[in-house]
């Protein structure tokens, strides 16, 4: 991390409850955990209302679509943090019925159905270039997605976009599969509140 | 349907026009990625558009011009949620385009 304050300069009550993470746990704390927690009403607490209602609030989208796109923004911005978290939770949501690996690696050729498909190959080109236009969600309409599919899509590609700026910006540290796991266990069951 | 034009209005007044230590008018500058100085511009551009560029010497050539450790972290969220902002405003009119209007 390369501010201390993100790593030390939490309040009394949330170095406490990073204990008790980490005790309860037996992992450390992920990075992102400390950055939402650090002055929370600067940027934590309202962004993590935002991605709350993106990941979890209702969608036509299941959860498990929707930690796909998470984590596949967050590949296509090459964040290895990011896609380490968001794969495990995807998989978790999925509960096997899909092959999340495949899908980030080569989503053209993946057993996807046709409207995710499709709309995961807009995000990824909107994560990469910055801008889509008409005729990418054209493609998208015609793939089967309604407009309000497409609308909640974006919503996760809003929080992402911002998040993996930040791990990059901050250099969230990278730790082993078992932190990963327990922070993908803890999304699966509490969302992001 | 999720919803998060409400809450993402709540986020960006928040970081924008709430108490901070940067300044309100660097906070404007770091999410519109316009109208900075360096070291800070080189910085938040990185953060907007090529954010596995930055390096711990662009975060500690923008301490050394004088910024606090907070001010860097406000100035950084303002950058990472500005540009995410911009493609959210971009992608939501390229499907208006495409869809007609609501």
């Amino acid at each position: 991390m390369r501010l201390r304050i993100l790593d030390n300069g939490h309040s009394f009550g949330t170095k406490a409850l990073f204990a008790f993470i980490r005790t309860v746990s037996r992992q450390p704390v992920l990075d992102v955990v400390k950055l939402v927690n650090y002055r929370a009403g600067f940027y934590g607490g309202p962004m993590s209302k935002l991605t709350q209602e993106a990941m979890r609030g209702p969608s036509a989208w299941s959860v498990g679509d929707r930690e796909l796109m998470a984590a596949f923004v967050a590949r296509a911005s090459q964040c290895e943090f990011c896609v380490k978290v968001h794969t495990a939770v995807a998989q978790g949501a999925y509960g096997g019925s899909k092959d999340v690996p495949a899908l980030l690696s080569d989503v053209g050729a993946a057993a996807v159905e046709e409207p995710l498909r499709a709309t995961l190959l807009m995000l990824g080109k909107l994560t990469r270039e910055h801008a889509v236009d008409a005729d990418d969600m054209r493609a998208v309409l015609a793939a089967g997605a309604s407009r309000q599919q497409i609308e909640d899509a974006l919503a996760v590609g809003f929080s992402f976009h911002a998040i993996t700026r930040l791990a990059d910006a901050f250099g969230f540290f990278v730790p082993g599969p078992k932190a990963f796991a327990a922070g993908a266990k803890y999304l699966l069951a509490r969302g992001y509140r | 349907m999720s919803d998060i034009k409400q809450a993402q209005k709540e986020l960006q007044t928040r970081i924008l026009e709430g108490d901070g230590r940067a300044s309100a008018s660097d906070r404007r500058a770091a999410f519109d990625n316009h109208g900075l100085a360096e070291p800070l511009r080189t910085l938040v551009d990185k953060v907007a558009l090529n954010p596995l560029r930055v390096t711990d010497e662009d975060i500690a050539a923008a301490r050394a011009s004088g910024l606090s450790e907070d001010q860097v972290f406000e100035l950084v969220v303002c950058a990472a949620v500005g540009q995410a902002t911009r493609q959210y405003d971009t992608a939501l009119a390229a499907l208006e385009t495409a869809a007609g209007k609501k």
